[in-house]
């Protein structure tokens, strides 16, 4: 882990309590993950007792405490999706990746997660995959689309 | 960009800039929205700047614009080309060339990209004229096909800033107030109460130190209106806030943007700098003395953050733990102080209200609900989208006449609105005027906006199953009625959903429902039990078919249906037996297929690709799989059986 | 501090404006039930058993009475049909991981609570959250803490944290009313502690 990298995102917001969440958004966004001791620096700079980062980090589900896969895969669960079938896209992602949501795969290539609605209702059921979203997926398309991502 | 230091250099400005832009000349705006992106528009825009290059053409003879999301989001990449208005409809990167040799040069309009309306089948060129964007009341959504987001001198074209000159020049801040309660808005975020009382609280504290938020966590799942206002038109999100900062006497202003919204959060931060660096947002805004600041905060992925006491908590660096109110934010809010928030949609109609009056607000919709309303429009519906329709709309023309109704022949069964915390509304009830309180009558709420249509193949017992697991994990978890509530209400019911239904079952959720409603902390809790109740209410005998009989009519719940081939009508093609996932169909050419039952996943797969014609895969729920046939009655002899 | 009238369970109560409904109710003798409260606590409101009905300038509504400040004449019923009923559920909840506690089967006795309603749940926290509380604001040592969210929130101790400091505090423990706070801190202990501190309290 680069100590000076994530220093610099910590000075980049006000050195306040109040930053934490914003902090931890920035870090996990440029490492994709917070390895504990960008924690014990955000809590040593923010003032932030750990009990309450450990919380946090618990609490909000942008955050992952173990590295996340080369290719963050999520699959829209929200209701239009649900309703149009997106419980099936789910279980035949599952089983071409092989893990389940909140997990990464040995080889560090998948992340996978479900996300209550990206605002793409009308093309439902989603899928994203590092931001590139895939609209209109049926269980059949699935193979199709991950074949993508090396 | 030299700093605009007054109204009059603003206008002076606006005049510049609409005197530059030539009406008549050829413009084609193209929705960049996160939905049309996602279906290809950006290569729609990248073709087409390659063919206006590769025609001859150049910027002095026709303009490109990338828009923000006009609503229609079913048939999208949506093209408008003005002047004369033409929408081209699922355009794809192919049909650029043809759109610049005939439509923009030969001023031929191109049939295959029009609307067709299904009622006659003929093409509809002009956009206003389709009957999805006809029937509609568009005065929030109308500008986002018009505006490129990242552009505030779009906004200025259309008139945008002129409602803060007016506020800060003309109107003292109780004024200002006085104005929005005269509008009789009602926030559109869920609660549902009036904008104007909420500011008056704010307004009258004595502190010198006040907050005004902007809520665009939009959390209910299938709800989206707020992030087309906010990627689509970011400066009349923020001009609405700026006015808000000035009437409640806040010189500071947040956005709290959540976290799946990313275009969302890069306009609005580009709209933030852009308006700093004209000086519509800072120090001594148009020499009105009127300071204003705006950070964008983002959310991390929780359902509860849209609830306001949890926002701000979240806003402060903690957990979106609710806190009890009173005392209420307008009150003590973020950091203890005076705080006024408020819903993306009820900020957009701020500046609506300042630059045409409180009537353009209140003449519209029924007594105790006016203003215009977006829904989101999803689900089993033709034209998915967002629709902006006046209160008191009924239900019926939003769904069938707006939306196009059920496609694929289905019935419909029931709408959802309000999201989590709403409730179903069956086709009895279809002739309702959609406004705050008919809504409420009927045992659903308007929640944020969202609408979701379901068919006949949807199972409410599913329905309430879905929205009790995604509370389960969105709660915060902090009080013991909701928590506890939902996790016994959602045992209950996955109990029944797989055909492990008890008598009793009905009534003992009904009475945890009374628990959760009333002891909650906050709203997810109060509302938690909506969709459980609704469904309750008005499909009881689906909850008595699954509890009884173990019969899903809708054949959704697994554990309770089985698909079974008939064998008076299998004609042994085998394609079934090939595409099962599970190698769960046995059979061969000119032998009868029989699907294992012990090896079936209940996929559905057979169903769907067993040939029209033959139709002999059946679905059977609440009764018995008939036993399969004799292996030495299978064999197909000849052409007769 | 100006004086508040109101009026609990028929009762005429003077109060100083800031005081509770739950301070206001004991000062007179009304006792209202308790899980998530301590004196020595912020008020947490987390545990809804003391929710009472209140009627504050015609606003009617169910509020927690320990976080709730009385208003000048607000009305507020500690026990009625509604309430009581409130009460039962949320014991019979609490039961349902808790069922050997004494302090919940003290209240179940009053309020008619069985405790074998609901389907038994498989932690006997109840997460009245007053180990955390305890530790984080008259401790200041943060040893505790509460985790995720949801049907999944749950309260663990940090290892590194509590070997140094539990083993000469503990005054957490008589607080938990369902003592899965000892369990919690005893199969920390053996499991998660760093090793060098493993040896020492093997010793005891």
């Amino acid at each position: 882990m680069d100590k000076g990298k994530i220093e610099k995102i910590i000075e980049k917001y006000p050195r306040d309590p109040s930053s934490l969440i914003q902090v931890l958004i920035h870090i996990q966004s440029e490492i994709r993950w917070l390895p504990k001791e960008a924690l014990n620096m955000v809590s040593q700079k923010l003032d932030v007792p750990m009990n309450r980062i450990q919380h946090i980090i618990t609490f909000y589900k942008a955050f992952s405490v173990v590295p996340k896969g080369r290719h963050e895969v999520h699959v829209c669960t929200g209701t239009a999706c649900h309703v149009r079938g997106a419980t099936r896209v789910l279980d035949a992602v599952e089983e071409r990746t092989g893990i389940e949501p909140g997990e990464t795969d040995q080889d560090l290539k998948f992340s996978l997660d479900t996300v209550s609605c990206v605002g793409c209702c009308a093309l439902g059921p989603v899928v994203v995959i590092d931001g590139e979203y895939h609209g209109n997926m049926a269980p059949a398309k699935t193979e199709d689309v991950l074949k993508n991502y090396e | 960009m030299p700093r605009i230091n007054s109204p009059a250099e603003l206008e002076e400005f606006r005049k510049d800039i609409i005197s530059k832009r030539d009406p008549n000349k050829p413009c084609i705006a193209v929705c960049t929205g996160t939905g049309c992106l996602a279906l290809g528009a950006g290569k729609v825009v990248a073709a087409l700047k390659e063919e206006i290059e590769k025609q001859g053409l150049n910027t002095e003879v026709v303009d490109t614009r990338e828009t923000g999301c006009p609503g229609f989001c079913e048939r999208g990449p949506i093209v408008v080309i003005y002047p004369e208005e033409i929408c081209y409809l699922q355009v794809q990167p192919d049909d650029a060339a043809e759109i610049i040799s005939q439509t923009i040069v030969s001023k031929k309009v191109i049939e295959r990209l029009l609307y067709v309306d299904p009622s006659n089948d003929e093409t509809i060129a002009r956009e206003s004229e389709i009957p999805f964007y006809k029937n509609q009341m568009r005065h929030l959504i109308g500008n986002n096909i018009k505006i490129d987001p990242k552009s505030i001198e779009d906004y200025l074209a259309v008139g945008g800033y002129s409602a803060l000159v007016k506020a800060l020049i003309e109107e003292t801040p109780e004024q200002v107030v006085q104005l929005v309660k005269d509008s009789n808005l009602r926030g559109r975020g869920g609660a549902g109460f009036p904008a104007g009382i909420k500011w008056g609280f704010a307004a009258a504290g004595k502190e010198k130190k006040k907050y005004v938020v902007v809520n665009a966590d939009e959390g209910d799942p299938g709800a989206f209106m707020d992030r087309a206002l906010l990627e689509g038109n970011p400066f009349g999100v923020l001009e609405g806030l700026t006015i808000g900062g000035y009437a409640i006497g806040a010189s500071e202003g947040y956005l709290y943007v959540r976290q799946e919204y990313p275009l969302a959060v890069e306009n609005v931060t580009l709209a933030i700098k852009q308006a700093e660096e004209y000086g519509l947002i800072g120090k001594n805004i148009l020499g009105s003395g009127f300071d204003f600041k705006v950070t964008v905060h983002r959310g991390a992925g929780a359902f509860v953050c849209g609830e306001e006491t949890a926002l701000l908590a979240s806003l402060e660096g903690k957990p979106g733990e609710p806190k009890a109110r009173p005392p209420f934010p307008a009150v003590k809010g973020l950091f203890g102080k005076p705080t006024n928030i408020n819903n993306v949609e009820t900020w957009s109609n701020i500046p609506l209200i300042l630059k045409n009056g409180p009537e353009y607000i209140s003449s519209i919709g029924t007594e105790n609900s006016k203003g215009t309303k977006i829904f989101s429009l999803v689900g089993k519906v033709t034209n998915t989208g967002l629709v902006e329709v006046p209160m008191g709309i009924s239900l019926r023309d939003i769904i069938f006449k707006i939306g196009g109704g059920v496609p694929g022949g289905k019935k419909f069964k029931a709408v959802q609105t309000g999201g989590p915390s709403g409730g179903c509304i069956p086709e009895e009830h279809l002739d309702i005027k959609v406004d705050f309180d008919e809504l409420a009558k009927v045992g659903a709420i308007m929640g944020s906006g969202g609408m979701i249509v379901m068919d006949e193949d949807t199972c409410m017992i599913d329905v309430s199953k879905y929205f009790l697991n995604f509370l389960s994990g969105e709660s915060c978890g902090k009080c013991s009625p909701c928590r506890e509530g939902i996790t016994h209400m959602l045992s209950i019911i996955t109990r029944i959903s797989e055909g492990k239904g008890r008598e009793g079952d009905i009534e003992f959720l009904e009475e945890i429902a009374i628990s959760t409603k009333n002891a909650s902390l906050c709203a997810l809790g109060g509302s938690a039990p909506n969709p459980v109740l609704s469904t309750i209410r008005y499909f009881r005998d689906e909850y008595e078919a699954h509890i009884r009989d173990k019969r899903c009519s809708a054949f959704v719940c697994k554990d309770l249906i089985a698909y079974h081939i008939d064998p008076e009508k299998c004609k042994a093609c085998m394609i079934c037996s090939r595409k099962c996932p599970a190698d769960a169909i046995d059979g061969a050419k000119k032998q009868i297929h029989v699907i294992v039952q012990e090896k079936c996943t209940k996929c559905g797969t057979c169903y769907e690709v067993c040939p029209s014609g033959f139709g002999a895969v059946t679905r059977l729920s609440g009764e018995p799989v008939p036993a399969p046939i004799p292996e030495e009655e299978r064999t197909i002899v000849g052409k007769s059986k | 501090m100006s004086e508040i009238h109101l009026q609990i369970d028929g009762k005429d109560v003077e109060a100083e404006e800031g005081m509770t409904i739950l301070d206001a109710a004991r000062s007179v003798g009304i006792n209202i039930p308790t899980l998530c409260h301590h004196a020595e606590l912020e008020p947490y409101g987390a545990c809804r058993i003391c929710v009472v009905e209140v009627d504050a300038g015609g606003r009617k509504g169910i509020g927690a009475a320990c976080v709730r400040s009385v208003e000048q004449n607000m009305v507020v019923n500690t026990r009625t049909e509604q309430i009581d009923s409130i009460r039962k559920i949320l014991l019979e909840q609490f039961l349902a991981h808790a069922p050997d506690s004494e302090v919940l089967l003290r209240l179940a006795k009053e309020y008619g609570a069985d405790k074998d309603r609901f389907e038994k749940q498989s932690s006997f926290c109840i997460l009245c959250g007053l180990c955390v509380r305890y530790c984080t604001e008259v401790k200041k040592k943060n040893a505790i803490g509460f985790f995720d969210r949801g049907s999944t929130r749950e309260i663990k101790f940090f290892p590194e944290i509590a070997a140094k400091e539990c083993k000469d505090c503990k005054e957490c423990f008589p607080l938990c009313p369902t003592s899965y706070l000892q369990a919690a801190y005893h199969v920390t202990e053996a499991l998660a502690f760093p090793s060098t501190f493993s040896e020492s309290t093997s010793k005891e």
